[in-house]
């Protein structure tokens, strides 16, 4: 979880607006004269008397600003004066976009003229559950169209949640010489296709890192695209590559990355073929072990000796992948254990008479991730070993509503007692109790990250019966560090009026099937005054709860509500008295909007925008 | 804000705590859960008509419950997760019957699942502020979505709906009396754009043509009824 860098993401774009100093140079110079005088140092500020120490102190300043990369401290550092905005601009070279449509390229490319690296998001994470519509935006292509032309120097671009198209990655390799690193968490669009070209053409590429994204198999061998001779590559990762790839070309491009520190393969590497690549790259530091499973199970012949290959990457701290493993092998990572710092089991059925052989040695486990398959009895395992555990996420093996569940509050408390120095959770269960948030609320103050799904709707605690109002409550009131939050179960407005009146730090609020009326919504949009972003779904707010959050929506990234009561109205009301805030309305399918629902809101999504609404609305979405 | 303060009273059946109504609150303004197993949705006007008949077909259901309706995106596990884990058998055989059915309509996500295994349709009523989808092949009656449907819109209908379901639009009296009063008439809009009344045709058929629900008032539904009464007439 690196919500740290993100942590108080005052964006770009909201300090463009707020500072009536800056609003002039806000508007991106129409004719390029007005450009060179905007950029030019020979631009005297307003508000210094003589030109000679002005043009002297910015030179300075643009030498000191060279050491600040903190977002939060650049955009602080922008607002002073005009002259000193100019400088930030001139030195900030990592670019932060939380909302891709929050701005236009054009303003980005007017502002900052020396960007190097840029991080850009697109849709909302909603998205990833089917609650959108496909084709409903965030396209790559306007993006990599403007950075082309204005930073070619450009080298790292990390997206999450956008469109990107073979095009797309076709242009960014043709257009930054220097390019580095590529991550694209959560993209879509593009295929193999694509990535042979950034392979191919990034000569200097060190990062490759493809993450939870759908690619499309567009039959290109991809692998063998990379150039010949040695390569810079540090990082690659195309586990979510669903496609068979060429071992050969693989290990050959392994045997001459003398970089290489993480690799991260698919399923269709097996385990023989995974020990190869282990024995010639004994310096990784992270491994994503593809299937786990050997090829073909040979009687006679001498099978190669997985455990001796792990104990050679001495360096080895991260492991995940496990994709279709055969637990047999299992324990040929036993001799990594002790030093892994992170360990992802979340696409591996483990029993926890599997785990707790290995977990018994992983001392110094900082991230674990698993399915719930471990049962509680393994969260034991863990709880009783993992003293360092920071982030634990238990995900579903049958992620349905009304599926069995073999984790509970049981295994949840037990983590409580045992980690205390845990700072993120992410829960997936079908059962909890108030008393076992409590504790953990008690037993672990530094959580930052509080996310619990407990999967069947409007479940109360399932000793008492009671509303899960009270645990949450605790959560809130006793966390105070806590900046994400995840509710689910049985909820009333209580609950609500508990996270609005103890968090205070939340950014991030996550809310489903829960509240019985507006005012949970306005306690929430009253009480949290860090709130960044509001995702809603299934939940009995309407228009009244939506006006209680006026005053917050431009200091917002955005607010999503789904299947809540809204209406058209109400939402248009809205869009009406927020001019600096898009709002857009859709269903969940793309086909136009009935006659007699059209008063109904299915979803809202309204996020502020510098640039007014979009242009690459498809038919389906409604800008009010 | 429609507040819907309907009295919902619940049979639930030892051992049963499935979903999450068993806290006796009111959730007049929740309807959500759909839930068809154990519970029998009862507004109080309509309390006298649960016979024993009733009571004898829930304890028939207490040995096979059937699955909620999944609703779309929930639990939030990415599509990308669920794939890539529906590919699994069960290693302890234990809970996780039901796992490898990775066509159960669970992922939302209809491009992953096989052709015919989900058929989500939205579901609107007259009036009510909200609509929900839901998947029409997890039902195996009209009864079945009679009850999933009287259940999601029961703070709204406060017992209009009527328990007996569907089948009484096979009843030419009984459907001449609903379409007059102020029943509420559930129809849908088949492959052809064609408004229908929901029990015209038989359920497979139903399931494949529906495109739509929209529950309407018994009053607005007449322009309906002569298939209706059509049908009413050559099955009889």
């Amino acid at each position: 979880m690196r919500e740290d860098n993100l942590e108080m993401s005052e964006n770009v774009e909201r300090y463009l607006q707020l500072d009536p100093r800056s609003a002039a140079i806000s508007q991106p110079p129409s004719s390029s004269s007005s450009a060179a005088a905007f950029v030019s140092p020979a631009n005297k500020s307003r508000n210094c008397n003589s030109p000679c120490p002005d043009h002297v102190l910015e030179n300075v300043l643009e030498n000191v600003l060279q050491f600040l990369t903190s977002k939060c401290d650049r955009n602080a550092v922008s607002l002073v004066c005009k002259s000193w905005w100019r400088v930030e601009a001139q030195t900030r070279f990592e670019v932060f976009i939380g909302n891709c449509y929050s701005l236009s390229p054009d303003r980005l490319t007017h502002r900052f003229k020396r960007v190097r690296s840029l991080v850009l998001k697109g849709k909302p994470r909603f998205a990833d559950f089917n609650l959108m519509p496909p084709n409903w935006g965030a396209q790559f292509a306007p993006w990599v169209a403007a950075t082309a032309k204005a930073y070619p120097w450009l080298e790292k671009v990390h997206l999450k949640r956008m469109f990107v198209t073979d095009d797309d990655l076709a242009l960014l390799a043709e257009s930054f010489p220097g390019f580095k690193e590529l991550t694209l968490v959560c993209c879509e669009g593009f295929g193999t296709s694509g990535i042979a070209i950034v392979a191919n053409k990034c000569r200097q590429l060190k990062v490759l890192d493809l993450i939870e994204s759908e690619v499309t198999d567009g039959e290109v061998d991809w692998i063998s695209c990379f150039p010949e001779g040695e390569t810079q590559l540090k990082s690659l990762s195309f586990d979510c590559v669903d496609s068979s790839i060429n071992f050969k070309a693989l290990e050959g491009l392994v045997v001459r990355s003398p970089f290489l520190e993480k690799l991260r393969t698919n399923r269709f590497v097996s385990l023989d073929e995974l020990h190869r690549l282990m024995v010639r790259a004994p310096q990784l530091t992270s491994l994503g072990t593809g299937s786990f499973s050997p090829e073909d199970v040979s009687q006679g012949e001498q099978e190669p000796d997985y455990a001796a290959a792990f104990r050679a990457c001495k360096s080895l701290v991260c492991l995940s992948g496990f994709k279709e493993f055969t637990p047999e092998y299992l324990p040929a990572i036993s001799p990594v254990c002790a030093n892994l710092t992170s360990l992802n089991f979340s696409y591996a059925n483990i029993s926890p008479d599997m785990l707790k052989p290995i977990i018994r040695n992983c001392h110094n486990i900082r991230v674990f991730w698993a399915l719930d398959s471990i049962c509680d009895e393994g969260l034991q395992a863990v709880a009783a070993t993992c003293k360092e555990l920071r982030e634990l996420r238990v995900f579903p093996f049958d992620p349905r509503e009304d599926s069995e569940g073999p984790i509970s509050e049981v295994g949840f408390q037990a983590i409580s007692e045992g980690c205390r120095k845990l700072e993120s959770i992410l829960y997936f269960c079908q059962r909890m109790t108030n008393g076992a948030l409590t504790a953990m609320s008690e037993n672990c103050p530094d959580l930052t990250v509080f996310r619990l799904c407990i999967m069947g709707r409007h479940r109360p605690d399932h000793v008492t019966g009671k509303p899960m109002d009270e645990g949450f409550g605790a959560i809130v009131k006793n966390c105070k560090k806590l900046t994400r939050l995840a509710v689910s179960g049985l909820l009333t407005d209580e609950a609500f009026s508990y996270i609005g009146e103890y968090g205070k730090l939340i950014r991030t609020l996550t809310v489903g099937f829960a509240g019985d009326s507006d005012m949970a919504l306005r306690y929430v949009l009253e009480g949290c005054p860090k709130l960044q972003k509001l995702e809603i779904r299934d939940s009995p707010f309407g228009d009244v709860g939506l006006r209680s959050g006026m005053h917050r929506y431009y200091n917002m990234r955005f607010l999503w509500m789904s299947s809540c009561t809204l209406s058209r109205g109400g939402c248009r009301d809205v869009a009406h008295d927020l001019s600096n805030v898009v709002v857009e309305v859709f269903g969940s399918d793309d086909d136009d909007d009935d006659d007699f629902t059209r008063d109904y809101v299915e979803t809202l999504y309204m996020y502020r925008s510098l640039d007014g609404p979009r242009k690459d609305a498809p038919k389906f979405v409604t800008i009010l | 804000m429609i507040n819907f303060e309907a009295t919902e009273l619940r049979l639930g059946l030892p051992g049963g705590n499935h979903g999450g109504d068993m806290a006796g609150k009111s959730n007049g303004k929740r309807g959500f859960s759909e839930t068809v197993d154990l519970k029998l949705n009862l507004s109080s006007t309509s309390m006298d008509s649960v016979t024993k008949v009733d009571l004898e077909n829930m304890k028939e259901k207490v040995v096979k419950p059937p699955a909620k309706a999944q609703v779309v995106g929930w639990p939030p596990v990415r599509s990308f997760r669920k794939n890539v884990m529906s590919g699994q058998k069960p290693t302890t055989g234990e809970a996780v019957e039901g796992a490898a059915d990775k066509t159960s309509g669970s992922s939302g996500d209809t491009s992953s699942a096989s052709a015919g295994a989900v058929a989500y349709v939205k579901v609107s009523m007259d009036g009510a502020p909200y609509l929900r989808k839901i998947d029409l092949k997890l039902y195996k009656t009209y009864q079945d979505l009679s009850d999933a449907l009287s259940k999601m819109f029961s703070s709204f209908t406060t017992g209009n709906y009527g328990p007996q379901g569907m089948k009484d639009f096979m009843n030419e009296s009984k459907l001449i009396d609903l379409l007059n009063g102020s029943d509420y008439v559930p129809t849908y809009e088949d492959k052809d754009g064609d408004w229908m009344l929901v029990g015209d045709v038989p359920w497979e058929m139903f399931v494949d043509s529906c495109k739509r629900i929209r529950i309407m008032k018994g009053s607005e539904a007449i322009g309906l009824a002569p298939r209706a009464l059509e049908k009413c007439k050559n099955s009889s």
